[in-house]
């Protein structure tokens, strides 16, 4: 009975129910045949180009770089897209997936409730009945995304189970799904999950590193240095890193949430952390104590703030090709401030993690280097956030 | 044993009766005058429930009791311990049920020797299918502790087939499409569905998940090995209503 389907080495599996046993191989059943189905490719990039915006711009931080004094950093403009995020390729293509497997209701998790809006606006965009779980401190913390999903026709249940996070979002919606299953898909939101959710959502955020690639090569004419990107469950981070993990010269760093600090424990540093586990599914790097209960997640960013981290990207640290860094709120909060005062962009909380750590790796690289950071979000979501954390102190 | 125990019930012309209970819910100094006062009443086995952070196979009722057990600081080694010291009075077998990762970090070794000195004859580990057993199957073959298998609604035929002959005590029979917890309603093709699951199982079938009434519990007892009841018992124990429990568990007798 064994199989090594769905592993990412030790990493990854199907540990659910057995109720979610053959929704799981008919998802991997139908996505294998809509993945080589041409019909089904061109529709996708029909909304990828026409309602999404693709390609995005990878865009050459000209005063971010010159304040950092070293290497060359480039953005890769995701914030662009169709509702403010990367998360929206990964929506749509599991929404037409879903269709296409007859299935008319979705449901959903959300953390930062970029997932959930992108959810959101591809059911409406996609006529398919739709729920997202968002955990009750995300609903306080992300006001604005709960409100534009209702707009968008869907029903948001607030989670006020266990830290009424993201976790917690993510156990309601597998319990949803388990009991909805004959009409339901689940879009899982991140590279998370029982197998096949950690390959599907990286094949549909694979076009990230795709497009990337392309233009760094237009545009520099080589290959960057190193790519950088924040890691919650890792979903930006893997669809940037996956079209450049076989470049070897290329250095792939993700950035986990530290929180208040690693040494505080309040932190979301799965990698970090070093502790193996299972959860929603997959075996991973996770945090928990020594009787096997998950420990909370702590930061800043709602999108950041998981126990876990996808299996791939564990199994890429386990064999050195990525490596695994973090940076404290504090930190995330300069990394907002310096990408609007130097380049007018206001960066989601979870992609100012990502740039405050490539600020700091740049000024130890020389000018005819390059760096490219996934900028995965806009920053309007948190401008709450912002004003209780940094308003106060700049008033 | 647990076979056993089952097939002696049948003999009888009764059906199994498995309650399900929350270790540590009321605090884990209630644990052995429950599974004693259980195990008078005449159930067949008892399934002790190990409380887990995210417990994403049970509905609210359960899910309650465990966060109720954790905030009382119950854990699987405090659990195996309890009863460890009164294993000697157990007379039933006991059935952990238990999300895997308690178990991992345990070590699958040091739990499958522990849990057998304390009286378990086999585990339920409901996010822990078939094809993912080998991280912790040689641990308790080596201990002769018994894995259940849970058949869904959703198990193809094939699977099916592969499920019951890979489980072990009994086979463990989700009515429903979903997670814990009481129901009004089951859907009609039931019977039909455990005629299919008794025709292929050497083991004994006994249907679980939604199971809350005498009624309910005489209606799956026509046509199946016997039931385990869990959120009902859980609420009963929470308020001390053991006329209920006696209800239930007489429900289960003199069948055929």
């Amino acid at each position: 009975m064994t199989t090594v389907r769905g592993r990412f080495g030790e990493y990854g599996g199907q540990f659910v129910p057995e109720t979610l046993m053959a929704p799981l191989l008919e998802l991997e059943q139908a996505y294998e045949e809509a993945k080589n189905d041409s019909e089904f490719l061109a529709q996708l990039h029909y909304y990828l180009q026409q309602y999404v915006g693709r390609e995005t711009p990878l865009y050459f931080a000209e005063r971010l770089t010159a304040k950092c004094g070293g290497a060359k950093i480039y953005l890769k403009r995701e914030d662009l897209n169709h509702t403010g995020a990367h998360k929206i390729n990964n929506a749509i293509g599991q929404a037409l997936l879903a269709k296409r497997m007859g299935k008319k209701k979705i449901v959903a998790e959300t953390g930062a409730g970029q997932h959930g809006v992108a959810t959101a606006t591809a059911c409406a965009l996609l006529d398919l009945e739709c729920i997202v779980y968002m955990g009750a401190e995300d609903v306080r913390r992300q006001a604005l995304n709960v409100f534009r999903m209702e707009l968008l026709g869907t029903k948001v249940i607030a989670v006020e189970k266990g830290s009424a996070t993201l976790k917690d979002a993510v156990n309601e919606a597998l319990r949803h799904w388990v009991t909805h299953v004959n009409d339901t898909h689940y879009i899982l939101g991140s590279a998370l999950g029982p197998h096949p959710f950690p390959t599907i959502v990286r094949d549909f955020q694979r076009i990230i590193g795709d497009e990337t690639r392309t233009q760094i090569l237009e545009q520099e004419g080589c290959l960057p240095n190193t790519v950088i990107a924040c890691i919650g469950g890792g979903s930006n981070a893997i669809g940037m890193f996956y079209p450049f993990v076989d470049d070897q010269d290329v250095q792939l760093i993700g950035v986990e949430a530290a929180g208040n600090g690693l040494t505080t424990g309040k932190h979301a540093a799965a990698i970090y952390g070093a502790q193996k586990g299972v959860l929603h599914g997959a075996y991973m790097y996770l945090l928990q104590d020594e009787n096997g209960f998950i420990q909370e997640a702590h930061s800043i960013s709602a999108g950041l703030d998981y126990p876990g981290v996808g299996p791939e990207h564990c199994y890429l640290n386990d064999i050195g090709r990525a490596i695994y860094e973090s940076v404290t709120d504090e930190e995330a909060l300069e990394g907002v401030k310096l990408l609007a005062e130097t380049e007018g962009i206001l960066p989601a909380l979870e992609s100012a993690h990502a740039i405050y750590y490539a600020a700091q790796l740049a000024k130890t690289m020389s000018p005819d280097e390059t760096i490219v950071v996934c900028l995965s979000g806009r920053g309007d979501k948190d401008v709450h956030t912002l004003i209780d954390a940094i308003g106060g102190k700049n008033a | 044993m647990i076979q056993k125990a089952i097939d002696n019930v049948l003999a009888r012309g009764d059906r199994a009766f498995v309650p399900y209970i929350m270790a540590g819910d009321g605090g884990l100094e209630t644990l052995k005058s429950t599974i004693l006062r259980l195990q008078q009443i005449g159930v067949t086995a008892i399934e002790v429930g190990i409380p887990f952070t995210d417990p994403v196979a049970d509905g609210p009722t359960i899910e309650l009791a465990g966060q109720r057990a954790l905030q009382k600081g119950t854990t699987l080694k405090s659990t195996l311990a309890t009863l460890a010291s009164f294993a000697d009075e157990i007379t039933v077998p006991l059935v952990a049920m238990t999300y895997l990762n308690p178990i991992l970090a345990y070590g699958a070794e040091k739990f499958a020797y522990d849990a057998k000195q304390a009286g378990i004859h086999g585990v339920i580990i409901p996010d822990m299918p078939l094809e993912e057993r080998n991280i912790i199957y040689s641990a308790l073959q080596k201990e002769q502790v018994s894995l259940i298998q849970l058949v869904s609604l959703t198990s193809p035929v094939e699977r099916i087939a592969q499920l019951t002959a890979a489980s072990e005590g009994f086979i463990y029979a989700v009515t429903v499409n979903g997670i814990t917890g009481a129901r009004s309603d089951f859907a009609n093709e039931l019977e039909e569905h455990f005629a299919k699951l008794k025709a292929a199982s050497p083991l004994p079938v006994l249907a679980g998940f939604g199971i809350s009434t005498p009624e309910h519990v005489k209606k799956f007892a026509s046509f199946s090995d016997g039931v385990i009841v869990g959120s009902k018992i859980v609420d009963s124990l929470a308020n001390g209503d053991w006329t209920t429990i006696d209800a239930l568990v007489a429900a289960s007798k003199k069948i055929r």
